[in-house]
């Protein structure tokens, strides 16, 4: 029997970058908020040392800092003709896990997203005409949130981080060196942008001869150090190139423990338990009011922890689970198109461009997590799709993360993956190569959604998630027309050759590919098409907000992050301002 | 809703204190991975932070072989010295002691499958769908060598497979790899040949704490300088070599004077 403990203002479901985020605004407005954390603490002094932060084998292929999937995973098929089977290993996507979880052993690549990817329904319809947003049984959908509504948000977060970059465009004024497609900033970057090293050098000058308009990437590997307003204490990023899947060891990435935890644990009304896996929300009779929730920790003992809000901070993955274990709204039923809970689940669709130069050394392991130079000019809509037969696009980028040898040797066209051929072919081109990579968007579609399996269970005994996901004729037609434009990018680099990696085939979750799930309790204008308000509010139970890309209503081709955090600062500022005075429904369905 | 909390009295405190599920956490102990296993811990009032606490890697000691046979190393030489052969250029997988890695992979964490989910039902799948054996990575391993033997008997006069000449070698591994051959007892070869590379690949590039890429000859072959953590200075010095010999966790050999 489950212990009943004493109440709380607010629990958090999952401490990550959205659990830290709410657990200060929440905090700070003065509630008794408690965090519930499956996985342990961890903290830069402690567990990402500069000494052993460089471990490839331990961080990246036995997912030291990852979700173990031994006792709970996620089953995967393609289409609803399969039968899903269980992801047995971390593959297409790397799940976190303990305190700061992907903001950990993120990269550190913050976007926002275009004003008009947040009207992908309507702007497309408008500019290509209806069949444009239903080809290929697309199911895409306006966000019920504007790109003006969130922009303070946005810039909230990038004072938080510090994040070294250029505006493009400040205040409605193209500026020279930023993105000029970018949505209208309120204010500059905090920091300059990083230095860029060889390759994203000759990426911008090939891109601008060819008439295109590089500009370096926004990022949280911060350029310089930075203290914010939390008085976090930020150093400059000394582009060790053990970013992406790894810990900072420098204090130079942001994430909830360089930005936000010193404050947040310091506060006297608020608390962190580890090692505590939330196993439902309990909901009132009527099941429109949330009670609390049940969790369970390592020592198998349950506990109900009653509260007054429940915020869902554990991934999308996670929290769409847990919203339908709880049965908070109708789950979707991709025959009959009726049900939101787990609709519209879509990804990222990526492609990559490998140059081989003989007469250049590019170092590749001096890199950074989102070291880059960047085109936008094929991204969202900004520039003309008509005949071209999809929606969306991508950003290219010639991007350095780092040179893992295992993980990132690139070898030409026709190397045999083994054997004396391609150990020569690693010899030769490692320090000579590199990869421009096609960060593509993802419409969601009728078949592909989440719901629960009806076979495979986890430790707990509750059935796991079910994925059924595929790329569909329209990001096949995206991505083909971005690996083209990159190639073009490729060839004005003059290099000795280049490969292309486009994206064929149906998704495997075998490769690593991006952890950029959306979608699944997707935010929106009305209760029939959306699970969550424009608040993250749980159109059934209104005390319930459930935060995370789940909410995007499709995928655009930018990492996730940014806008996920901006979403987290907007519900919290409805919470404080507008919840707590009146407890209810945000907005009238 | 409750009322806005006024700030409990509280203590700052730089170590966990046990709440609300009245199970005391063990300072000090060490919180592995990220899995469920570990004490519960309630945190507040500060950042708990330890002195000394690293969470250092595990590396290995000793020199012995652990979970490979006798036969099962002559096997494992055998193959992996066709992944990556030796000669002027660089060392092959024997000459890096890509088998003793292996062997204590195998013997540990990894060969147990503490990452991989093993539960049932197992149908094979499509190949999309990754990964579906019961088997950890050991029992593949152990499995899998027993059946290439089985296979190079049947097909190649009687003769295990490290018998076989450099070309059969390479003509049966690349048969398991674009899974053209059937192996017996429950073996994909296509599964096992992927884990084989991987995990040769892994043992030959990684920090030599984990017992290959031994004399970081790997590292050198291509020129990756290792656990270095500080390019500031090389960022914009654009097409210049790099002149850092590698460096391991342990440092490297001369640090001390020695050689
Ligand atoms: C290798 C990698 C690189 C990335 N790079 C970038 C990048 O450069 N730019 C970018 O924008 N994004 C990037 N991302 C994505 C980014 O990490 C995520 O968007 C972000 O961390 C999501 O934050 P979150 O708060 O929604 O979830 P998470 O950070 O995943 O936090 C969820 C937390 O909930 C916990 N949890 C789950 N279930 C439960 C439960 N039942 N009970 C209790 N706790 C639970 C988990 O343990 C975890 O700690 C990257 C991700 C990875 C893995
Ligand atoms: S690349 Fe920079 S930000 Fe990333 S881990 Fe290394 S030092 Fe930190």
């Amino acid at each position: 029997m489950a212990t009943t403990l004493k109440p709380v203002d607010a629990v958090i479901v999952g401490f990550g970058w959205t659990g830290a985020i709410m657990a200060q605004q929440l905090a700070d407005a003065g509630l008794e908020v408690l965090a519930l954390e499956r996985g342990p603490w961890r903290d830069t002094s402690t567990d990402f040392a500069t000494g052993f932060a460089q471990d490839e084998l331990r961080y990246m292929w036995r997912h030291h800092l990852f979700q173990n999937v031994s006792d709970d995973t996620l089953t995967v098929r393609n289409n609803t003709s399969q039968t899903a089977l269980p992801m047995r290993h971390l593959g297409s996507f790397l799940l976190g896990t303990g305190v700061g979880s992907g903001g950990v052993h993120w990269n550190g690549q913050i976007w926002r997203f275009l004003p008009s990817d947040f009207l992908t329904k309507s702007h497309n319809e408008q500019r290509y005409g209806k069949q444009a947003v239903t080809d290929y049984d697309l199911t895409v959908q306006d966000w019920g949130v504007t790109y003006e509504e969130l922009e303070p948000f946005y810039n909230q977060f990038d004072v938080l981080c510090g994040t070294s970059g250029k505006a493009g465009n400040l205040n409605g004024t193209i500026q020279p060196g930023g993105n000029p497609f970018e949505g209208a900033r309120s204010a500059e970057y905090p920091t300059p942008p990083m230095p860029q090293t060889y390759g994203p050098t000759l990426f911008g000058k090939a891109a601008t001869e060819l008439g295109r308009h590089p500009f370096p990437h926004p990022t949280g590997n911060l350029s310089q150090p930075y203290v914010n307003n939390f008085g976090a204490q930020l150093g400059a990023c000394t582009y060790c190139g053990f970013c992406e899947k790894f810990g900072c060891g420098n204090y130079s990435k942001a994430s909830p423990q360089t930005t936000l935890l010193p404050y947040v644990m310091a506060k006297p009304n608020f608390t962190l338990r580890t090692e505590t896996e939330v196993l439902k929300v309990e909901l009132s009779p009527d099941r429109k009011h949330a009670t609390g929730v049940t969790y369970v920790n390592s020592a198998g003992e349950e506990f109900f922890q009653p509260a007054s809000i429940v915020i869902l901070s554990s991934y999308i993955l996670q929290n769409v689970r847990l919203l339908l274990l709880s049965g908070i709204g109708t789950p979707y039923d991709p025959q009959t198109g009726q049900g939101v809970v787990g609709k519209n689940y879509a990804y990222q669709t990526m492609s990559s461009v490998n140059v081989f130069f003989d007469d250049k050394l590019i170092n590749p392991f001096i890199g950074a997590g989102a070291l880059a130079t960047v085109v936008d000019d094929f991204n969202g809509d900004n520039f003309d799709h008509s005949g071209l037969g999809f929606i969306g696009g991508a950003y290219i980028a010639g991007m350095i993360t780092g040179g893992r040898p295992i993980e990132m040797i690139y070898t030409p066209q026709g190397t045999p993956a083994w054997g004396m051929a391609w150990k020569h072919a690693a010899a030769k081109n490692y320090l000579r190569s590199f990869s421009l990579s096609v960060h593509g968007s993802c419409m969601s579609h009728r078949g592909n959604y989440l719901d629960l399996d009806p076979t495979y269970r986890d430790i707990h005994g509750r059935p796991m998630l079910r994925m059924t996901f595929d790329f569909t004729d329209n990001e096949h037609k995206m991505s083909d027309y971005l690996t083209d434009r990159a190639a073009e990018i490729a060839k004005a680099m003059n290099p000795r050759e280049i490969k292309l990696n486009r994206r064929v085939g149906s998704w495997s979750v075998v490769p690593y590919q991006t952890t950029h799930n959306t979608g699944g309790a997707i935010m929106g204008d009305s209760p029939a098409s959306s699970v969550v308000n424009k608040y993250l509010q749980s159109w059934d139970v209104s005390n319930v907000f459930s935060m995370g890309a789940g909410a995007f209503p499709q995928n655009a081709g930018y990492n996730p992050t940014g806008t996920v955090a901006a979403l987290a600062y907007y519900s919290a500022q409805a919470i404080v301002q507008q919840y707590l005075k009146n407890p209810g429904p945000l907005v009238q369905a | 809703m409750d009322k806005p909390v006024p700030g409990r009295r509280h203590f700052l405190i730089s170590t966990a204190v046990a709440a609300g599920a009245g199970v005391a956490g063990s300072l000090g102990a060490k919180v592995h991975d990220g899995e469920l296993g570990a004490p519960p811990r309630t945190y507040k009032g500060g950042v708990p932070w330890t002195e000394g606490l690293a969470d250092q890697p595990p590396g290995i000691s000793g020199t012995d072989f652990k979970f490979f046979t006798p036969a099962e190393r002559v096997f494992i030489e055998a193959a992996v010295s066709r992944l990556i052969p030796n000669d002027e250029v660089g060392p092959g997988a024997v000459e890096a002691n890509v088998p003793f890695f292996l062997d204590r992979q195998l013997a540990g964490p990894f060969g147990r499958g503490d990452h991989y989910y093993l539960g049932g039902p197992w149908p094979k799948g499509a190949p999309e769908q990754g990964y579906q054996s019961r088997f950890s990575p050991a029992q593949m391993y152990r499995a899998a060598i027993a059946a290439i033997d089985k296979y190079a008997h049947a097909n190649f006069n009687g003769a295990d497979f490290a018998k076989l000449s450099d070309d059969d070698r390479d003509k049966l591994l690349k048969g398991m790899e674009s899974g053209s051959i059937q192996l017996e007892d429950g073996v994909d070869a296509k599964t096992f040949f992927a884990m084989l590379l991987q995990n040769t690949k892994e043992g030959y590039f990684s920090d030599p704490i984990y017992g290959g890429n031994k004399d970081m000859a790997a590292w050198k072959m291509i020129g990756f300088p290792g656990a270095h953590y500080d390019y500031r200075e090389w960022v914009t010095r654009h097409g210049e070599p790099v002149p850092f010999p590698p460096v391991g966790f342990k440092g490297r050999p001369g640090w001390n004077g020695e050689s």
